[in-house]
């Protein structure tokens, strides 16, 4: 200790005090700063599995190092939480080019997923499979997820996510009977033409309301009678012409043959 | 009441059959007294003797308009049960009802009152659903009986003033079906009014002060809701009442019109009377159509303003329109292009709103109503008309009523061009490019072809009047030849068919007198001489008696007659045709 006292002002002890600031300071950042949502430590295996999987399903169009084409965007960054999502929901591979990939029926194992979202998730940093305590819908409260749903998310899905229009054939689709998992992940990722709502945008317990919202209009009791698919005042007019009309004209029909 | 009877020669024949009257029960004796005193103190029984006296003739179309009357009528009465609950504010609260998703949620008390009406009020939503669906039912009635009325020709005099008031009665429907509609504060109904606000804003130079004087300040205010309230409870249905009441006393007093057929004439009306059979006939229908209303509201969700979520000016949902009566404007504002914004003189003009959004209502209602004095000046028809015209019978005037009704059509149905885009799986903006093209391409083609399958039905019924009905019998020949026998018509199916007025383009006179003075309504003339032509240029006749007798006489000499040119087939006057007598009643 004296001897480290003795030498405190020699010349070079303020260079590496400076130094020794500057790593404290940068392993402290490292651990505490808020982290990039990393997709999970995936094993090398997995990671050689799903680039194999990419390459026979998935190159033709995003290219062979996932570097994008003229057919399909670059996979850098787009994270585990995007391939869940599109694979998942049977979006991609898409059967064939179009505006928009539809939601079918999914062509991938679980693990085969798996697989591909660790290998998309090793070629660059991008947001993760959520947890199930935060997209799951349990616990969310119902009423705050309505009113973020009617002020981030109606505008293009309809006040019951029963869908809307966009531009040029492109679409918001249908969110009943979603799970809430994916729900989540299209907020993160930002799919087709749907804007990215991160967590400083829309905090992951919001997004929890979120799903509950969906979650409890998919288990909502019609009290009102059948609901002519949640579509507005449109579906409302055509049915009072066809079948409010045609019951009415058949009624007078058949009150104007009979006879006095 | 008691009738006089003159013995005449019919009533001679029919001397056996005539039923002993039977003294009347006591019950009958004690209404007519009540009656009597009622009547010495009101003097009441000469007009409703004469109401109740009335013949009505029967047609399921006729039965149109009561659907909307009855419709009315049940709005008023499913709409006074609502007032009881309904708080019309917008104050702020916090709810805290049975209905879980909203807990907890600011709100305004307008909404509330409309969310605790659908869930926590005994029958409420039922109610506020009969309300809702009796209200689209109420426009869609009232604007199929004008179709009914514009088609048959029933405006023509001495109508013309109810045909007035029907359509001030179905544009004021509208604007009370759109108060009606703002008035829960919900998402959507908070959204119209936003839009509302917006065409207030689009008329040039005072648009802004018209919106601040409505909304008494920026939108949305506090004052708009019980605005609302007042014109949607009070203002605007009184003023409906009051025209209903005109328009059925004018019927009344016009008699109903009937379409023509055996013993049918212009001079009478054949049916039944009020009382007892059209008032129990009309008061059973309205417990059908009460009945039907009530099972649709009880079986189908209208307008679930629970899900839609309170007003609040920030978000908006996809698939956000009105009412469907009020499509057709909505419509017009999706298809008309932006660059219909324009600055001049330091303001902005938005006549890509104001054209849909403040324009094009009062102009179409403007037609509309203007349509039995253009057509009256037009053929220069000034007679009396109680007999209807089949629509194919005026084909110009069916093919205009087609064209505007394709107008109407595509402009309602560019209103959903959203939801005809994700459920078609089309492109929304190739939707908006080919309604576009439509409203200006469609109408002439309607008319067009409308007017020529109405020239086409009327060619086939001179065929039939002329040549009777094919009856499929191949009948040989001692010489070998072969015909199909044709029966013909009987008197009354052919009176059907003939009896119709036999229309001529005017002839335009002489644009100057002897002496070369050009008369001072030259222009006008011109310009009516080629309206009726445009009318009347294309016509098939109703077959005369001598072109029946001709065909009946000889086959072939009726094709001589089938071929020569209309001027020289018919050359009786119009007038003529319109005294020939009907057959009488089988």
């Amino acid at each position: 200790m004296n001897a480290l006292a003795a030498r405190r002002r020699h010349p070079a002890a303020i260079a590496l005090l400076l130094l020794l600031g500057l790593v404290v300071t940068g392993v402290a950042y490292s651990f505490l700063s808020p982290k990039q949502a990393d997709a999970a430590p995936a094993a090398a295996s997995q990671v050689q599995d799903g680039k194999k999987l990419f390459l026979a399903n998935c190159a033709t169009c995003h290219g062979l190092q996932a570097q994008g084409t003229k057919a399909g965007p670059s996979l850098a960054g787009v994270g585990a939480a995007s391939v869940d999502f599109q694979v998942g929901t049977g979006r991609m591979p898409m059967a064939a080019p179009d505006v928009q990939a539809p939601r079918k029926r999914k062509q991938f194992s679980d693990e085969e997923i798996s697989a591909l979202a660790a290998y998309v998730a090793s070629l660059a940093p991008g947001p993760a499979i959520p947890d199930a305590d935060v997209s799951s819908g349990k616990g969310g409260d119902v009423a705050k997820g309505a009113e973020l749903f009617r002020v981030n998310c109606a505008m293009c899905h309809n006040f019951a996510g029963s869908g809307g229009a966009l531009t040029r054939g492109k679409y918001a689709p249908s969110l009943r009977d979603v799970e809430g998992k994916h729900i989540y992940e299209a907020m993160v990722s930002g799919p087709q033409s749907m804007p990215v709502f991160n967590d400083t945008n829309i905090a992951p317990e919001s997004k929890n309301d979120i799903v509950a919202y969906l979650h409890a209009v998919d288990k909502e009791e019609n009290v009102g009678g059948m609901n002519l698919g949640n579509l507005g005042p449109v579906s409302e007019g055509l049915f009072v012409w066809v079948f409010g009309l045609g019951i009415m004209v058949a009624f007078a029909v058949w009150l104007g043959k009979k006879a006095a | 009441m008691s009738t006089t009877q003159t013995s005449r020669g019919a009533d001679r024949l029919r001397a056996d059959d005539a039923r002993t009257e039977a003294p009347p029960a006591a019950g009958l004796k004690a209404v007519g007294g009540v009656a009597g005193w009622l009547d010495d103190r009101t003097g009441a029984a000469k007009p409703i003797g004469y109401l109740m006296k009335k013949v009505f003739p029967d047609h399921w179309s006729f039965m149109l308009g009561e659907v909307a009357m009855y419709s009315m009528i049940i709005c008023l009465i499913s709409g006074t049960f609502l007032t009881f609950w309904f708080v019309p504010s917008a104050g702020q609260v916090v709810y805290d009802g049975s209905y879980l998703p909203l807990r907890g949620v600011t709100m305004s008390e307008a909404y509330q009152s409309t969310v605790n009406i659908s869930f926590d009020i005994r029958g409420g939503l039922l109610i506020r659903q009969i309300h809702h669906w009796a209200a689209l039912m109420f426009i869609v009635a009232l604007s199929v009986h004008m179709l009914r009325v514009f088609f048959t020709g029933a405006f023509r005099k001495p109508r013309e003033i109810n045909w007035v008031i029907g359509c001030i009665l179905s544009m004021l429907a509208l604007v009370e079906g759109f108060a009606g509609y703002s008035l829960p504060d919900d998402l959507l109904s908070g959204t119209g009014l936003r839009a509302a606000e917006g065409f207030m804003r689009s008329v040039p130079v005072i648009g802004s002060y018209l919106s601040y004087f409505v909304f008494d300040g920026p939108f949305p205010g506090e004052a708009i809701i019980p605005r609302l309230y007042s014109v949607h409870v009070l203002l605007l249905p009184a003023i409906l009442v009051g025209l209903f009441v005109a328009h059925i006393g004018l019927v009344f007093v016009h008699k109903h019109t009937q379409f023509p057929g055996p013993g049918k004439t212009n001079d009478n009306v054949v049916g039944f009377p009020v009382m007892p059979v059209y008032a129990a006939k009309a008061g059973g229908f309205f417990f059908i159509v009460f009945g039907v209303l009530a099972l649709i509201a009880a079986l189908v969700t209208i307008n679930p303003i629970w899900a839609y979520g309170p007003y609040d000016p920030s978000p908006v949902t996809a698939g956000s329109q009105p009412d469907w009566y009020m499509g057709f404007a909505d419509g017009a504002l999706r298809l008309l292009p932006g660059w219909l914004e324009f600055n001049a003189f330091g303001f902005t003009f938005s006549f890509n709103v104001m054209i849909g959004a403040i324009l094009l209502i009062p102009v179409m209602y403007g037609l509309m109503a203007a349509y039995p004095f253009l057509e009256r000046w037009v053929t220069g028809d000034e007679r009396e008309h109680h007999l209807l015209d089949r629509p194919r019978n005026n084909p110009t005037r069916t093919g205009l009523g087609m064209a505007g009704l394709t107008a109407y059509g595509v402009l309602m149905f560019a209103a959903g061009n959203d939801l005809m885009a994700i459920k078609l799986g089309l492109s929304i903006n190739d939707i908006t490019h080919i309604l576009r093209a439509a409203f200006f391409v469609a109408p002439p083609i309607a008319f067009w072809v409308t007017k020529r399958i109405c020239l086409s039905l009327q060619r086939r019924d001179r065929d039939l009047v002329l040549h009777g009905r094919e009856t499929g019998r191949i009948v040989r020949t001692a010489d070998g030849r072969f015909f199909e026998q044709h029966e013909p018509l009987d008197e009354y199916t052919r009176w059907l068919l003939v009896q119709h007025d036999k229309h001529e383009p005017l002839q335009l006179t002489a644009g100057t007198d002897e002496h070369g003075v050009v008369s001072p309504t030259a222009r006008k003339d011109k310009v009516r001489a080629a309206l009726s032509r445009f009318y009347f240029e294309d016509r098939i006749d109703p077959v005369t008696p001598a072109e029946l007798a001709a065909a009946h006489h000889d086959g072939h000499a009726l094709e001589a007659i089938e071929e020569a040119p209309h001027e020289e087939s018919g050359s009786r006057p119009a007038l003529e045709s319109a005294r020939r007598e009907p057959p009488k009643r089988p």
